[in-house]
């Protein structure tokens, strides 16, 4: 035995050496180590600091349940990953690797005054401690928290890895590849089901890792697997939550043990639906509680003999135990066997099996029973335990430099509960296990509490004659929360498990209380007198281990997190240097600056070419439905406010479109074609939603009505030309339709042809222009574009975005749902009433509109607002007060909803929801900012061509 | 995620292809007008919530579109039924 590393056995790749760091110092590892073996190996025994108290830590387990050793990697810019249970990262040449939850070194952290000062940090500090005063919390309190608590530190840069995702499908999910999954596995091979074996390791084998005289058949087992075609075994793959009707989510690590970096996934999320699932998640042994079981050097027995067996390492040379379980008696004679001086087997149990007790003699082990260690000496490492005899209190010291614990086995129930099945106390066990399935799911081996492990005595707290309320016995070693914090809370009068875990946070860390909760809710059945499952059972929840974002995440980040949708002619505007704006999912021009202008600038031009020339628009964007059928004018009359029956074919309508409660949810301009069939316009990102709202009712409310709905919106690339030359641009393209105000009067549409290319041709207007809005069908969208580029230039045609839309609507008042309504707006706020068909028995909201709060006097109506000052453009989104004078809070009476810079007009304008906004015309409101009051006149919403003149030419 | 078995499509398809629609078997009365406001608050807003068997609408959005009728248990969040919107009550 050279230093920690046994000569030969585990295993390692003895033949591959591997050089990492761990804070800063080179080590030496072998292929196949952890980076807790490999740095075990190199006697390294403190691992970490405390959450709270900073105390030094070192391993408690060997596998994903380690609470302690918690390290970050780093592997270059924006790879930085904290939190990482050292017991489970695998040792790659260059593996750079740092402690957490220390200042200014592990060995030396002045956090570590915190444990010196631990009388004044009881359960539920921070909630007594920092209620008051409220305003200490921003500035004091919490950056104070912040700097002392808390894990490793969260990556500040962009994470360049990409990670992939994958759905699969299988009639058998079997979770853990211990030798129970794996026979559950080899069972199946066998049929024609089609199975997916999963286990977090790097390789599959569980507890048969841990005993080479299973390796044999570890080997075999895992060739036959292998040959078998109907099995997919995936490793280093976490099943991290179990979700309805056997829905499973894991994340397989494909490149975080490599140590070249390369291109493809660093993880992959798989979404498994399984037709049955075993889990065979196997038993995480479990501490006991006593003072100074969180020495470093104080481990599990388990894990202890997994170091030994898997990795040829010892987690001391002088070892003990403390047991209140058969099976660490076992651990400690494989370390016997191995050369390692055992110093003694201490058990809790005043009787055990006799061939324990005779094995103990062959190996020369001393052996005390009904014995309990009550002290730990060292600090940064065991330096030797005082043992008493249960009951009395005489004191002897043995030495030696790590301590097994063996205090029973926790069957590892997280998925089993993620899948809502219940859970049956065992006495025998002191543990919960599997009972009744809610999904087809069942237990195997070791997790549904059927064991070889022999037996043991459940026990909450080792009994020492000392000062119980004097030592710190950890309960939650992650959390640091001791047996005295929950019998604390119990005594401040905590009685159910969910309010102690809450109140002591044991259990609350990121291991989940793998290793703790049994014993807190042992300690609690205990301190309140009651029997465990009176106490109840805290929920576990996914993710079973920590997972990254960036898994969860997958391709759907950045420009790949939703669609971005482009119309036909988006490519065009891309070309002349438009500045885009996002609208629901569609990209949109927002603008078209020319040599240097800004947005004011440019919104400027396009307004005034709109208004004295001619403007073209992109409005492919436009929600469109294709109502047909002889029902359809039926349909709509019930649907919007509006009537549709008298409609005449050739005709548009604005329409308005209320929920049933009487609020605005969408309108736009529809044009019936034929007595059965309309062509229907929404807003852009209404489209969806009113497309739903309609197969609503006609499914289920009036499926009498013979009407079908098909959307549009993408077969028709829409131009706007408006503007007073719109005509002339248009009259020489146009063939079948007379464009004759006489002929094609304002709200028409007639069908034709333009350029050769059959089109839908409204006559409508958005901008108080003449205007036309020319449907075609929209692979033909930019050619008719650029065709009326050409045709139009002579006449200053300008190409304008969405901004120059949204200035010239509201100059005209024209509201934009969404924008000017928010859900509670109803026509009659929006000065809507005009749409409204008086007339009509029912349509889709109006009972609403009699509801006594819609009819009272005082709601907010949508109204103008002129600044006193021209030149102010009013914030969107600014309160407006009646009396700047009054004290603060003041009582705000409405909103600013649109507001911009007119350039027809030479001022500003603005449209805004005030309380009884119609009745205040002319009167004077106040718009309070930051740094001063503006004053505002109350007007109508028209603010250009109020007689609407323009239209008609 | 939930496997949602489409009456129309006879099919049980992952969760991701459906939007939940509210309480079902909640017809629009024919002629709203005739209701008093607690009767038309009622029919707009109150909803029976059920720690239970919950008669729920969903539609298959992402499939065939149609709107189709569903029996939930709330605790267990187990689909009972699923059957064709017009069909009675389960």
């Amino acid at each position: 035995m050279s230093g920690f590393r046994l000569d030969q056995g585990g295993r390692v790749d003895r033949s591959r050496s591997i050089s990492f760091s761990f804070d800063g110092v080179t080590y030496q590892g072998f292929a196949g180590d952890t980076l807790a073996s490999a740095l075990l190996a190199n006697g390294v025994l403190l691992f970490g600091r405390s959450f709270k108290y900073h105390r030094p830590r070192g391993l408690l387990g060997a596998g994903s349940e380690e609470p302690n050793a918690l390290v970050s990697v780093s592997r270059g810019p924006g790879r930085h990953t904290p939190n990482l249970r050292a017991t489970a990262v695998e040792v790659y040449e260059g593996l750079t690797a740092k402690s957490q939850n220390r200042w200014p070194s592990l060995k030396t952290d002045l956090g570590a005054i915190n444990d010196r000062l631990g009388m004044f940090l009881p359960a539920g500090f921070y909630n007594k401690t920092f209620m008051w005063p409220r305003s200490f919390w921003d500035k004091l309190y919490e950056p104070a928290i912040r700097r002392m608590a808390g894990l490793g530190e969260a990556p500040t840069q962009e994470d360049p890895d990409h990670y992939g995702a994958v759905y699969a499908h299988c009639d058998l999910l079997i979770v853990g590849a211990g030798p129970a999954g794996i026979d559950a596995a080899l069972e199946a091979s066998g049929t024609t089901k089609r199975v997916i074996l999963i286990d977090e390791q790097d390789e599959p084998g569980g507890g048969a890792l841990d005993d080479p005289a299973l390796w044999s058949w570890l080997k075999e087992s895992l060739k036959d697997l292998a040959a078998a075609p109907n099995v997919t075994v995936l490793s280093r793959t976490t099943a991290f939550g179990y979700y309805h009707d056997n829905f499973i989510g894991a994340v397989e690590r494909l490149t975080d043990h490599q140590a070249e970096l390369c291109s493809g996934p660093r993880e992959k999320l798989w979404r498994i639906r399984a037709g049955e699932v075993i889990l065979a998640q196997g038993a995480i042994e479990r501490p006991l509680v006593f003072a100074g079981n969180d020495v470093p050097g104080v481990m599990l027995a388990s894990a202890a003999r997994t170091f030994l067996q898997r990795y040829g390492v010892v987690v001391g040379k002088s070892v003990a135990l403390m047991a209140a379980h058969d099976s660490g008696w076992r651990d400690a004679f494989a370390h016997a066997r191995a050369g390692v001086n055992v110093a003694a087997i201490i058990d809790v149990r005043a009787t055990v099996d006799a061939e324990l007790l005779a094995d103990a003699e062959a190996l020369g082990i001393a052996v005390r029973l009904a014995h309990s260690v009550t002290d730990v000496h060292g600090r940064l490492g065991v330096k030797g335990i005082t043992v008493s005899p249960n009951g009395g209190s005489a004191e002897s010291r043995i030495a030696c430099d790590a301590l097994l614990m063996a205090g029973g086995w926790t069957p590892s129930v997280h998925l089993w509960s993620h899948s809502k099945g219940s859970l049956a106390w065992d006495d025998a066990l002191g543990a919960y296990v599997p009972d009744q399935p809610n999904e087809k799911v069942r237990c195997v081996g070791a997790c549904s509490g059927k064991w070889n492990f022999g037996s043991g005595l459940v026990i909450d707290t080792l009994p020492t004659p000392r000062d119980q309320s004097r030592i710190k016995a950890f309960v939650d070693f992650q959390n640091d929360v001791t047996a005295k914090d929950i019998h604390l809370a119990v005594r401040e009068g905590f009685k159910s498990i969910e309010h102690i875990k809450r109140y002591t946070t044991t259990g609350m860390a990121t291991d989940q209380g793998k290793t703790s909760n049994l014993n807190g809710l042992q300690i609690a059945s205990q301190a309140l007198g009651r029997h465990v499952t009176e106490v109840g059972l805290t929920t576990f929840r996914p993710p079973y281990t920590p997972q990254t974002f960036g898994a969860l995440a997958g391709h759907a980040q950045g420009d790949l997190f939703q669609p971005t949708r482009k119309t036909c002619i988006d490519g065009w505007a891309e070309e002349h240097g438009a500045v885009f704006e996002l609208v629901a999912q569609w990209r949109r021009a927002r603008y078209f600056p020319q040599g240097g202008e800004d947005m004011h600038a440019a919104v400027n031009r396009e307004c005034r070419a709109v208004r004295s020339a001619v403007g073209i628009f992109d409005a492919s964007t436009l929600g469109k439905i294709e109502v047909v059928g002889p029902d359809a004018a039926e349909f709509l009359n019930r649907m919007y406010t509006n009537p549709w029956k008298a409609l005449e074919p050739g005709r548009c309508r604005y329409g308005l479109l209320l929920r049933e409660d009487g609020f605005i949810t969408d309108d736009g301009v529809s044009a019936r074609l034929a007595p059965d069939r309309f062509h229907l316009t929404t807003t852009t990102g209404g489209a969806a939603r009113v497309l739903n709202m309609m197969e609503d009712y006609l499914q289920t409310e009036w499926p009498e009505l013979d009407v079908w709905l098909t959307s549009t919106t993408e077969q028709w690339a829409v131009i706007a030309l408006q503007g007073p030359m719109a005509r002339k641009v248009l009259e020489p393209l146009v063939e079948g339709i007379d464009l004759s105000p006489e002929m094609f009067p304002h709200m028409a549409i007639r069908e034709g042809t333009i350029c050769g290319v059959p089109t839908r041709l409204f006559r409508v207007s958005f901008t108080g222009e003449l205007g036309f809005e020319i449907n075609v069908p929209a692979a033909y969208g930019r050619a008719l574009w650029e065709r009326l580029m050409s045709a139009g230039a002579a006449l200053g045609i300008t190409p304008y975005g969405t901004e120059a839309m949204h200035v010239l609507r509201a100059e005209k008042g024209f509201i934009i749902v969404g924008q000017d309504t928010d859900g509670t707006v109803t026509p009659n706020d929006a000065g809507l009433d005009w749409a409204v068909g008086k007339k009509k028995p029912d349509f889709v909201g109006k009972r609403s509109l009699a509801r006594p709060d819609i009819a009272a006097a005082g709601r907010k109506q949508l109204v103008g607002l002129l600044t006193d000052d021209p030149a102010v453009v009013l914030e969107e989104g600014a309160q407006i007060v009646a009396d700047p004078a009054q004290a603060i809070p003041m009582t705000m009476i409405g909103h600013v909803t649109s507001s911009y810079w007119s350039e027809a007009l030479g001022r500003s304008i603005a449209l805004a929801m005030v309380e009884g906004g119609r009745q205040r015309m002319g009167e004077m409101l106040y718009v309070p900012m930051p740094d001063r009051v503006l004053r505002v006149r109350v007007s109508g919403m028209v603010f250009y061509d109020p007689e609407g003149v323009r239209l008609n030419v | 995620m939930l496997l949602i078995h489409c009456p129309y499509c006879d099919e049980a398809r992952a969760e991701i292809e459906f939007a939940y629609a509210g309480e079902a078997h909640i017809a629009r009365p024919p002629d709203p007008a005739a209701l008093s406001d607690e009767d038309w608050t009622h029919y707009l807003f109150i909803r029976s919530n059920p720690r239970g068997r919950h008669h729920e609408r969903w539609r298959h959005i992402h499939g065939c579109g149609r709107f189709f009728n569903a029996v939930r248990e709330t605790v267990s969040d187990k689909f009972e039924v699923t059957y064709k919107a017009g069909e009675p009550r389960r």
